[in-house]
């Protein structure tokens, strides 16, 4: 798999386009985040900052989407393009500004109660349609907005509002289900890891196709310690994937390939707090391409018409 | 040969001296199985009449079934507007026993009762038609042959018919020829020999049930184009500029996005089949934000799942087109049938004061119009823009003069000019502009679209002075709109006893009610309402010339004893002379069904005029 950037860039980053000033933090600072203090989504907004200067797309044609929830206030933060939609939907939404726009660079920012839970059909079927959005899952196993009720990732026994004696259910195993989707890119980070997230959020970036970073982003106020478990800083262990580097060592042939997707979900079935990394990517068309491509198919019969021209052969047809 | 039994009853098939009688117009109604190709029958006939500059409509109905199950196709064409399908047919075709004596009643009497006399035994006892038995199924065998068994009996009556009514049998042909042209040589030679055995059939003694329609004179030196209402809306959509939409199957919805899916790509636009109503309008809306003209559609149910995010598009104030179909309700209800039951649902369905743009066309002529309308009132306002259209109008079939595409065809595209050091996303002094992404700023701020409350430049804000604001300035446009529409035409007596006020499919059968009111001695108007919302200022001007105002609407009476446009007329006009005519039996109104209204409504008035005990 290469990770092609997307088929049609903007001059400016082909460089034909006069130079203009790079994107920096400044240049993308918006609002002061209204998270409370210490929560895990302040170094998400740092590293995918950091991202966008290091992918240094036209401002202008950068586009952030997002639905309800703590997080989904991402698209306030950054200065680009973007919308704060309603719960669940945001990933349609970004897929109709996809689909109907080649030269923007679309991203969509949630948590888990947005992902998994409301907008649990829109993360399978924009998967399975493969279309050119990169979405970032800060998961913090609770619901924070609305002040601690249990949430799709919440492990069984965590006490909630909506669960005084504990959760009951079965919570979604994330990379599990993003693959078994359709995602062609999963990705799992952990949000006190800036550099790690940066190149997660990067890669994901350059990805041809629907691509899906999950990381765990602490909620300090309903849910603090989630994820010490893999923080060394509080004793945890990160335990990152070894991707395979195919040079026929014998030491390669325990590492991962990433277009192995049985094994993937054996990475996805680790106890917890499990493993983080790329841990699925798969070279498929995306939607984007396949209607590009439908679009030319259903030109050709009409080559050289205008659009004027069409319309008047088909109500001829109707007389 | 052919026995026909001639009834004796006035306005009979009879002639006198094996002449052709004249008449302006026909309803002929097919009464079959959904399998048995009636619709194409009926759609031949409908073109032809398009064809033929003849006016034309049709009216059918389909089982809510997979495969099979009884259907009808009711054509009615003659030289002169054809308003209505017609209340009574003048010919009925029975294919079986079963459409024999389901449809029997709504032949008029001294008609004429079309069988196939290998399925139907009519009862000889009843002698109010004329009637004539033809073996239609074992003549198309005998016709076709081989395998296809009775297939194309359907073609076979069409000949009949064509033999009966005189019809251009080139013309007909050529259709049949462009039907089926794209399959194999087969299928269009077995075609034309059903056409053939129909139309030659040894009818001889049919001579005197002939009928020929009156010689055309149409003022319109347009061509004729014969299309239903789906199908001109879906037109109407691709004049407007759209090129982008996304929606889910629904019945009868559906028509309209699988021509799409399949005509945008050839103007280089897409369509989404969405996982769900959900994700349609939000697709669309992602289309929309990005600077296209966009569309979503559905029908009742599926509207009700799109309300919370059309309430965002209202808040963000997002251009976007949306179709509802309207099926009978409530919840799945009768999804072949039609009702105007999503008047308030258009108009207020979702949550918080949502005031948003809702239009309906009058018949299918005005299905291509109102797309183009709704096109430039999504751009102009940026708002969304529900068009209510309905199941009878989705199906059918009417000729109207090819639209003059040159002078109407809209070319969208994306914003993207920079935007000055004024711009503000949300403005409280002027209309939204919005900048789609792509779009330079001069502050080098982008802007952020959203469905929390805002100030002008797109940030979160709880003021209350603020919100307060942002409400009167999403209500105001919307008001603005009504104060520029034009006043709708007032049809028939500008004055008088009786106006009759409509919206959507009903316009054609409410105009001949109100010819027949005024035959028979009553002044009467018709006053039809295509802008539902914002409502046109100075309806109450119009009001003030009659004694009474009757709605009349195809959905129920509700809690309070008035239908859903008549609730919304009294609340806004506050005129007790406001009333309504409603039924909800799932099928367009017949004319007599509006003058027996009127009717009704006019004798418990004079009852409680005349005899003033009855108040008490």
């Amino acid at each position: 798999m290469s990770p092609a950037a997307p088929a049609t860039l903007t001059p400016a980053t082909n460089g034909a386009a006069p130079a203009r000033p790079p994107l920096t933090r400044k240049s993308l600072a918006a609002d002061h985040p209204t998270w409370c203090p210490g929560c895990g989504d302040f170094a998400v907004l740092a590293a995918f900052q950091r991202t966008l200067e290091r992918l240094q797309y036209p401002q202008e044609n950068i586009v952030l989407f997002a639905g309800i929830g703590c997080s989904s206030r991402f698209p306030y933060f950054v200065n680009t393009h973007g919308g704060h939609f309603i719960h669940g939907r945001a990933l349609p939404i970004a897929a109709g500004v996809s689909l109907s726009r080649d030269d923007l660079h679309v991203f969509v920012f949630g948590g888990d109660g947005d992902g998994f839970s409301i907008g649990g059909n829109h993360l399978v079927h924009t998967a399975r349609k493969n279309v050119r959005i990169t979405y970032v899952i800060m998961d913090n196993f609770v619901y924070g907005l609305t002040k601690k009720q249990t949430s799709p990732t919440s492990p069984v026994g965590f006490q909630t509002k909506t669960d005084p004696t504990g959760a009951l259910d079965q919570p979604i195993n994330p990379m599990r289900a993003l693959i078994s989707s359709g995602a062609t890119f999963v990705a799992r980070s952990q949000a006190t890891q800036v550099a790690h997230m940066t190149e997660m959020m990067e890669r994901a970036a350059r990805h041809d196709g629907f691509s899906v970073v999950e990381i765990l982003s602490e909620c300090v106020e309903f849910y603090p310690g989630a994820f010490d478990a893999a923080n060394p800083r509080k004793n945890g262990a990160l335990k990152l994937i070894e991707e395979k580097k195919h040079d026929g060592s014998p030491e390669d042939a325990q590492r991962h390939d990433l277009s192995d997707e049985v094994a993937a979900f054996r990475l996805a079935a680790l106890p917890w707090p499990g493993v983080f990394g790329v841990f699925y990517e798969a070279a498929r068309p995306t939607k984007n391409r396949l209607e590009a491509e439908l679009i030319a198919r259903s030109r050709e019969k009409t080559a050289g018409q205008s659009e004027l021209q069409i319309l008047q052969s088909a109500f001829a047809r109707l007389r | 040969m052919v026995k026909p039994n001639i009834t004796s009853l006035a306005g009979g098939g009879a002639a006198s001296a094996g002449q052709p009688r004249s008449i302006q117009d026909a309803v002929i109604r097919l009464a079959g199985d959904s399998q048995d190709g009636i619709q194409t029958i009926g759609g031949f006939l409908a073109r032809l009449a398009g064809r033929s500059d003849q006016d034309v409509m049709t009216y059918m109905t389909i089982p809510s079934t997979i495969s099979g199950g009884p259907s009808i196709f009711q054509v009615r064409m003659g030289t002169g507007d054809i308003l209505s399908a017609g209340d009574w047919a003048d010919v009925l075709v029975a294919f079986y026993q079963h459409s024999y004596e389901d449809h029997i009643e709504s032949l008029r009497p001294g008609g004429v009762l079309l069988y196939d006399n290998d399925h139907v035994k009519p009862n000889p006892d009843d002698k109010r038609f004329t009637t004539i038995g033809v073996p239609v199924t074992s003549r198309t065998i005998e016709a076709v042959g081989g395998a296809a068994k009775d297939k194309g009996k359907n073609i076979f009556v069409l000949g009949l018919l064509a033999r009966i009514f005189q019809l251009d049998v080139a013309k007909l042909t050529g259709l049949v020829r462009e039907r089926f042209g794209g399959r194999t040589e087969d299928v269009v030679r077995n075609a034309l020999l059903a056409f053939d055995a129909g139309y030659g059939y040894p009818a001889d003694n049919l001579r005197d049930c002939f009928f020929r329609f009156e010689a055309v004179q149409r003022v319109s030196s347009r061509p004729q184009v014969t299309m239903d209402g789906n199908q001109a809306l879906a037109y109407g959509l691709i004049a407007a500029g759209v090129r982008y939409g996304a929606a889910y199957p629904i019945t009868p919805w559906s028509s309209i996005m699988e021509m799409l899916r399949t005509e945008l790509p050839k103007y280089g636009g897409i369509f989404v089949q969405a996982e769900d109503e959900l994700a349609a309008v939000s697709y669309a809306l992602g289309a929309a934000y990005a600077g296209h003209l966009a569309v979503t559609g559905s029908s009742g149910p599926g509207l009700s799942l799109k309300m919370e995010a059309l309430s965002w598009a209202v808040m963000a104030e997002m251009p976007l087109i949306v179709i509802n179909v309207q099926r009978g309700g409530p919840s799945t209800g009768l999804p072949t049938s039609v009702e105007q039951s999503d008047l308030l649902q258009g108009i207020f369905g979702s949550h918080g004061d949502t005031p948003r743009v809702v239009l309906a066309p009058k018949n299918v002529e005005d299905c291509f119009y109102i797309a183009l309308e709704a096109g430039r009132l999504a751009r102009q306002y940026s708002t969304p823009v529900l068009i209510l259209t309905d199941q009878s109008l989705a199906t059918r079939i009417e000729a109207f003069d090819e639209p003059d595409l040159a002078r109407l065809m809209v070319e969208v595209k994306p914003d993207l000019t920079e935007r000055g050091a004024d711009f503000k996303p949300y403005p409280l002094d002027r209309l939204t502009r919005h900048a789609p992404p792509g779009t330079r700023t001069a502050s080098g701020k982008f802007p952020n679209v959203t469905g929390l409350e805002h100030d002008e430049d797109g940030h979160p804000s709880a003021n209350p002075a603020m919100h307060a604001k942002m409400t009167a300035k999403r209500r105001e446009k919307i008001k603005a709109l009504g104060a520029e529409l034009a006043l709708p035409e007032v049809h028939g007596d500008r004055e008088g006893t009786v106006l009759l006020v409509g919206w959507g499919s009903t316009w054609g059968p409410i105009r001949e009610a109100v010819e027949r009111l005024r035959q028979s001695g009553l002044t009467a108007g018709q006053m039809h309402l295509r802008h539902l919302h914002p409502l046109p200022s100075g309806l109450d001007g119009i009001f003030a010339q009659y004694r009474h105002v009757f709605v009349v609407e195809m959905n129920d009476e509700g809690l309070y004893g008035f239908g859903q446009l008549a609730l919304l007329l009294r609340a806004r006009y506050a005129n007790p002379a406001i009333r309504g005519i409603n039924k909800t039996d799932g099928l367009t109104f017949r004319v007599s069904e509006i003058v027996d209204g009127v009717t009704r409504h006019l004798a418990r008035h004079d009852l409680r005029e005349t005899v003033p005990s009855f108040r008490r």
